[in-house]
């Protein structure tokens, strides 16, 4: 049977490259998958006139990627044989997940913008939310809290990350180094929730029960940074070629000099970058700060001191405890989903761009 | 200095005790952080183990009555959406590392870790606002259509914040890390073994199979077991998304779903007061011994395959 059907392109047209033969021409996928997705178009298109609703364009596309993934196989199967046929099946599942992947973000970034932008103007930069009930209102609390937290998270973090993968490179041997590397990588897997659940633990045993502070939040982001900036330093300090110590301990330099003067600021672009990662994974976290520092409407300046807001948090508390009128809340939650969303996307584009253009030049 | 053989001792600098010092301190942080997370939970959530209905107004009987359906929740929603996202990140690693354009593959491996950068509040916000609704016909659909299977039972939800869209949500909130997991893996494939089945007139296909899955294979089985712990710890995508009733039910399409773990401490815990936030930190417990024991599992698959360590 197979090979019948595989003989058809020989007998039917005469052989132009005999190396060719026997295979789809190299536009055969796309004319398929245009042929799907143009057969799925038509079958919307008449549904649509049929039930008076409007053309619905991703279904259509969906259905007819759907529909090329068994038509690629089938052609492939009478013209091409079985072998080549599953290759091309794979390719075009494997294609498809990608795609697939792509939905979610692309449908995300649209309606982040498209929504948030409804809100997102001076007021909402310039005023808290403070006696503000239904329209008005904006997110400066929230943005100074995020602030404030995340800064004092990523003090207390840095330099015990930064020591950390210091020991683990330069000085670790044994079972204590292999313990900690151990514990860093479980430790990436803490869910946020629980690092907030322990910082609430740790400041009620003290101040009581119900204490709700934003250090408390900045402890638990704290929790959730070391292991970040522990792993991305560790694997830029690794990164430092041995020549260099030695270089520095042949001319007499202690080793603390050589780590302080040779090592780190080789590795520093790197290790910058991984902390702007770390920052930003951290910045958008809602749970430890639900738990730990609460909500509040009101400016808060002091860590130390009552209630913080924070930009998670704010997105959470609008659309959770919606007012009169729901959309002024809603929009207001976009807002400030768009907002936290720019800070994020600033920080990794920033990050970036620091291990590019400030990397270590070797080769000189 | 007696023997020739005696090592010479370095001179030993201020500067250098107090650094080598200041970096062993550092290191044993981690050490006291970790033991300080599970102690302080541990005696937070000691009274609530034994607490009763009189005493924490949240139980119904007992705790354990009361953590039951929350596990079942977790563990079920976790499982859905590995379900989703394991096939789905092994075909986007494979795409990006043996099918995309050399020069397109890092950009493309950025775009996929975009997604991870994304805060979860916000997947709550797109998952209620533009993912529920574009599911809930297809629910209905699949209600209608394939009600008889045990899954797709009916009534149908009319919001579509059921445990399955939580499981896509939670899917796509995995997949960025299971993905760089097994590129990173699949990239290590050793060339010579691609070649050679190519060689021997493997397609494309048949050369991965030979050669980049069994070499990934351990890989593959880390990345699953690591998005298994993020999925079980994911709280804000979950409490938002889902519209949770505390039921243990299967049924993947009605409104009656089970809570999560996570999600069910986010939404109680602000209004918590006297034993009831005991009871909700021992649940917090249990889900940190789970991921706990979760994550050193994946670690301990990673090491035993030492050439891996590359994968974060």
């Amino acid at each position: 049977m197979t090979t019948t059907t595989r003989a058809d392109p020989n007998t039917g047209s005469p052989i132009a490259n005999s190396l060719t033969a026997g295979r789809l021409p190299t536009s055969a996928p796309w004319t398929i998958l245009g042929a799907a997705i143009a057969i799925a178009a038509a079958v919307f298109g008449v549904v649509a006139i049929g039930s008076g609703e409007g053309f619905n364009w991703g279904g259509a596309l969906l259905v007819g990627a759907l529909l090329y993934i068994p038509s690629i196989w089938l052609f492939s199967t009478l013209v091409e044989g079985e072998r080549r046929a599953m290759d091309r099946l794979v390719t075009a599942l494997v294609s498809g997940a990608f795609l697939l992947a792509m939905i979610p973000l692309i449908s995300l970034t649209i309606t982040v913008v498209t929504f948030g932008l409804s809100r997102f103007d001076p007021e909402f930069f310039s005023f808290s939310m403070r006696n503000v009930t239904g329209e008005g209102g904006g997110a400066l609390h929230a943005i100074i809290g995020t602030l404030l937290m995340t800064g004092a998270a990523a003090i207390i973090s840095i330099p015990i990350g930064l020591m950390t993968s210091i020991y683990l490179v330069e000085y670790g041997r044994g079972r204590l180094a292999q313990g900690i590397t151990f514990l860093v990588d479980v430790m990436t897997g803490i869910p946020s929730i629980v690092a907030g659940l322990f910082a609430y633990a740790l400041f009620a045993i003290f101040l009581g029960p119900g204490v709700r502070l934003g250090i408390a939040g900045a402890v638990a982001l704290a929790v959730l940074m070391i292991p970040v900036v522990v792993r991305s330093s560790e694997e830029m300090l690794r990164l430092v070629p041995n020549e260099l110590r030695e270089a520095a301990f042949a001319l007499g330099v202690p080793k603390w000099l050589t780590i302080v003067k040779v090592v780190l600021p080789t590795s520093i672009a790197g290790i910058t970058t991984g902390i702007m990662l770390s920052i930003a994974r951290v910045i958008g976290e809602t749970a430890p700060l639900l738990i730990a520092a609460g909500f509040t409407a009101s400016m808060n300046y002091s860590l130390f001191e009552g209630r913080m807001q924070s930009l998670p948090v704010f997105v959470y508390t609008q659309y959770a405890n919606q007012g009169n009128p729901p959309e002024a809340y809603i929009d207001r939650a976009w807002a400030a989903a768009l907002t936290l969303i720019l800070i994020v996307m600033a920080l990794n584009l920033i990050a970036r761009l620091v291990a590019r253009f400030f990397a270590p030049k070797f080769g000189r | 200095m007696s023997t020739a053989t005696a090592a010479i001792k370095a001179k030993q600098r201020p500067g250098d005790r107090v650094f080598s010092g200041s970096a062993v301190f550092a290191g044993s942080m981690i050490l006291v952080t970790l033991a300080a997370v599970a102690l302080f939970l541990i005696v937070q959530s000691l009274p609530a183990l034994v607490a009763t209905t009189e005493e924490a107004s949240i139980l119904p009987t007992n705790f354990w009555a009361y953590v039951g359906p929350l596990i079942f929740g977790t563990i079920w929603a976790a499982a859905l959406a590995l379900l989703m996202a394991v096939p789905v990140s092994i075909g986007i690693a494979l795409f990006i590392s043996h099918y995309a354009p050399r020069r397109l593959a890092s950009m493309l491996g950025y775009i996929v870790d975009l997604l991870a950068a994304v805060p979860s509040v916000v997947f709550g916000l797109w998952g209620i606002g533009v993912l529920a609704p574009a599911v809930q016909p297809a629910y209905t659909w699949l209600v209608d259509n394939l009600g008889w299977f045990p899954l797709f039972a009916g009534p149908v939800s009319g919001t579509g914040r059921t445990i399955l869209t939580a499981a896509i949500v939670l899917a796509v909130m995995v997949l960025p890390i299971m993905t760089a997991i097994s590129r990173e893996v699949f990239l290590q494939t050793p060339v010579l073994h691609e070649e050679a089945a190519l060689a021997l007139g493997a397609t494309r296909w048949e050369m991965i199979r030979t050669a980049v899955l069994p070499f990934g294979r351990s890989g593959i089985i880390s990345a699953a077991v690591l998005g298994l712990g993020r999925a079980l710890g994911e709280t804000m995508a979950v409490a938002m998304v889902l519209s949770a009733t505390g039921a243990v039910t299967l049924e993947l399409l009605t409104s009656v779903n089970p809570s999560t773990i996570a999600a069910n401490i986010a939404l109680s815990f602000p209004e918590a007061y006297g034993m009831n936030v005991n009871v909700l930190i021992a649940t917090g417990l249990i889900l940190f011994i789970v991921t706990f024991a979760v994550n050193a599992f994946a670690r301990w698959i990673v090491s035993r395959r030492k050439e891996f360590s590359g994968a974060n």
